[in-house]
């Protein structure tokens, strides 16, 4: 193995145990009574959006879900700030008013994650397009689900982006279940690249547990995007370990179903690939350990970090105009 | 010589505190200048001159408790014409503030306090700007100007919707843009209301300001997902990072006999939407002139058009930097009697109304709203503590329509000005119907106005 390339599977393997930590501490802290509201965590699914994020820019775009965590740490948003919003605390990126499912970081080019099903897919593609207009050369990236593909935005924002060679990689993040249903249940044809290749969207499918192969397949796409080739698909598999939401022990799955995902789950699948390419087991476990240092700390320091002022719950709906003066 | 009397701040008061002069003897006073404050147990209340002159003479002390009313406190010295009475004004009340709904039931309290017999001399709306000289135009010429206008001033504004480029609007509104612009700026869309308003939000999160045009609002509703959960909320979801600058706009409302799901009023629902601002114009200058405030404005527009108005032809400001205010009503006719409120087509219709109502014997004064959001409730209650009544007029439908919004509004600020419970005058409670007479019957009618008058009148 390369130096190189060691380095980039440690950074995977850093970014994963990173997202890992922040879920199972804010699941943690929700369990405890801190956080008010549920927590669509992506335990399991880690891989995605770590192998798709490594290969973006600083300016680069991205559009999320209402299971977003991975992508907004991915893509570079301050720990800190999304723990407090999380906790609905001033310090939030949102100062408190989005949560979990409006976490949006602009400063980073997380556009935000988006509470309906397939809202960010038409988002991105007019994303890009603004971008392009203005003479940018960044991309935008999309992540959705497996239940977005049934939705009309699916269609219309792929034929818009197809149409116009928009420089956008859509990510599938096909974890087989939409919501509490099996998705094959309610999908109809060949799938997600069936129908991105009808509309002239090229794309692939790959193991979204394996982030070494994500990480290859996105920056391949990317390439080719950035090259001016228009918008690509990447359909990654992978598996939900936890429920729907933080309230769900989704005991409706199969008994072993979940014990027999967990031994392809993506952390310890690249764990122990590194050790077994010889990397030293010490520094996996720093690697870990300071993820989850990392992830204590801001708890702590959400819970311990003050509530908004009540004034701002009338602040930022919008810039009200000129009828506000005396009756 | 003219004596400034102790005024009556209700029906029901018979003396009161003259709690403070803010103007003292040997003062130049002009007409609307609050000379003194007066305390009941109640409410504290300014007291306005009416006159212009010289306060010459000050009769009681402030500190005066129990001074009855009608009581001469004070003399005034010139002014051509000069009436006896004082306007009293409440103390400057501005619109309710969430933050404290506590404060909205005393001002309200206050209000009806203060308000219930005093002579009506309503503090003067600031005059409308001059803009100078005006040419005719139609209101489809008035709003393909308002977008020009803009796009040659910004190069972040651009028009996407079905049928802008090639077709040059499927109600021609967008007539020379794409000559004009080029493709780039002038975007024909599929018919995917969802996704390219979707994809308008994602264009606005670049910083750039779209127009979206819906070839009819009736198709707005594929996309209101985006409108409301997207466009409306960002800025506040995400704590004030970013917000929307999309102005939404298209035809609303009654087109002619293309029946239910072609012709509808969505005034009401997009003005339910904190985050939204909701303008309906009628004539050709309110077109251009709020249009153009729309595309600059940072916030989320949704600006009402009006099919049956496009051919329509209104004199319009022709300089160059003419544009209107939101939130901002105008007073298209004064009246004495009753205070007729509406917008967009139906502005017309209360015109001929007032026109039948003079005849009559009747003076209407008819508000044109221009802005349904922001609404401008300071005009109607300065209409309606001169004329006592209200009549509001809409195509849309009655329940939580915007007659119901203004006429609780009304209750809430000038309630005890009241001499008759508001009417509306809206669209039948039913879908619209295709056949001419049918149509014709759902439609706020002259007759109804006028009927709607005679009862608020009581004639």
């Amino acid at each position: 193995m390369s130096g190189d390339n060691r380095a980039r599977l440690l950074a995977l393997y850093a970014t994963m145990c990173r997202i890992r930590a922040f879920e199972e501490t804010a699941l943690a802290a929700h369990r405890a009574g801190e956080i008010p509201g549920p927590l669509h965590v992506s335990i399991g699914q880690e891989a995605v959006a770590t192998g798709v994020c490594l290969n973006l820019q600083a300016d680069d775009r991205i559009t999320s879900n209402h299971r977003g965590h991975g992508h907004a740490l991915a893509k570079g948003a301050g720990v800190a700030g999304m723990m407090e919003e999380l906790f609905g605390r001033a310090g939030g990126h949102c100062r408190g008013k989005g949560g979990s499912m409006h976490i949006a970081d602009f400063s980073v080019g997380m556009l935000g994650a988006n509470g309906v099903v397939a809202g960010g897919i038409p988002i991105a593609v007019g994303a890009a397009q603004g971008l392009r207009m203005l003479g940018s050369s960044a991309i935008v990236c999309c992540f959705f689900g497996d239940g977005a593909i049934n939705r009309g935005p699916f269609l219309e924002g792929l034929n818009w982006a197809s149409l116009y060679d928009l420089p956008v990689l859509f990510v599938c993040e096909d974890n087989g279940v939409a919501a509490f249903t099996r998705a094959e249940s309610v999908t109809a044809g060949a799938g997600v690249l069936a129908r991105a290749e009808a509309l002239g969207v090229a794309g692939v499918s790959v193991d979204g547990n394996d982030a070494a192969a994500v990480d290859d397949a996105a920056s391949r796409l990317i390439a080719e995007i950035r090259a001016g080739g228009g918008p690509r698909l990447l359909h990654a598999t992978t598996y939900r370990l936890m429920g729907h939401t933080s309230t769900d022990p989704a005991r409706w799955r199969e008994a072993g179903e979940v014990e027999a995902a967990r031994a392809h789950e993506p952390i310890l699948r690249l764990r122990a690939r590194l050790l077994a390419e010889g990397a030293a087991m010490k520094a996996l476990d720093a690697i870990e350990g300071d993820a989850w240092a990392e992830m204590s700390a801001a708890r702590s320091a959400a819970l311990a970090a003050p509530w908004p002022d009540l004034a701002t719950a009338w602040e930022d709906v919008q810039d009200i105009g000129a009828a506000q003066e005396a009756v | 010589m003219t004596q400034i009397l102790m005024p009556a701040l209700s029906p029901t008061m018979t003396e009161g505190k003259l709690a403070r002069w803010l103007k003292k003897q040997g003062d130049t006073i002009k007409a609307g200048d609050v000379i003194a404050e007066i305390e009941t147990d109640k409410a504290t209340m300014e007291v306005e001159a009416v006159d212009e002159g010289t306060l010459t003479s000050i009769l009681v002390p402030e500190g005066t408790e129990a001074v009855a009313v009608n009581t001469p406190i004070a003399e005034l010295n010139g002014g051509a014409g000069a009436a006896p009475a004082p306007a009293a004004r409440e103390p400057a009340a501005p619109l309710p503030k969430a933050e404290d709904h506590g404060a909205v039931a005393a001002t309200g309290a206050a209000k009806k306090e203060g308000a219930a017999s005093i002579p009506a001399q309503p503090a003067a709306a600031a005059p409308e700007k001059d803009w100078g000289p005006t040419k005719p135009i139609t209101v489809r010429e008035a709003l393909r100007d308002a977008m020009a206008a803009e796009m040659r001033a910004d190069p972040d504004v651009f028009l996407m919707g079905e049928e802008v480029a090639q077709y040059q609007g499927a109600y021609k509104i967008s007539q020379g843009l794409l000559e004009e612009f080029g493709p780039k700026r002038v975007i024909d869309m599929p018919i995917t209301e969802h996704g390219f308003t979707g994809m308008a939000v994602g264009a606005a999160f670049t910083g750039l300001k779209p127009i979206v045009e819906f070839m009819t609002f009736n198709f707005s509703m594929q996309a209101i997902d985006h409108i409301i959960n997207s466009a409306a909320k960002t800025l506040y979801m995400s704590g004030g990072q970013l917000g929307c600058p999309i102005t939404f706009r298209g035809p609303n409302g009654a087109a002619a006999r293309v029946a239910a799901q072609h012709s509808q009023e969505y005034a009401s629902w997009y003005a339910h939407i904190p985050g939204l601002k909701v303008i309906a114009p009628w004539s050709a200058a309110d077109a251009k002139g709020l249009l153009r405030a729309a595309i600059r404005d940072p916030n989320p527009v949704i600006f009402l058009e009006n099919e049956i108005l496009y051919g329509q032809t209104f004199d319009c400001p022709t300089a160059e930097d003419f544009v209107l205010p939101i939130g901002q009503a105008k007073v298209e006719r004064e009246g004495s009697d009753v205070t007729l409120v509406s917008f967009s087509i139906t502005v017309g219709l209360c015109m001929q109304a007032a026109e039948a109502l003079a005849a009559q014997g009747i003076s209407a004064e008819v508000i044109n709203l221009r802005t349904i959001r922001p609404l401008d409730i300071a005009t109607i209650a300065r209409s309606v503590r001169k004329t006592n009544r209200i009549v509001t007029v809409e195509e849309g439908w009655p329940f939580a329509g915007i007659g119901s919004e203004i006429a609780m509004q009304v209750l809430e600020h000038c309630f005890d000005d009241l001499d008759a419970p508001p009417v509306r005058v809206c669209g039948e409670d039913v879908p619209m119907p295709y056949a001419a007479n049918l149509e014709k019957l759902a439609l706020p009618r002259l007759e109804q106005v006028v009927e709607a008058v005679r009862k608020v009148t009581y004639k």
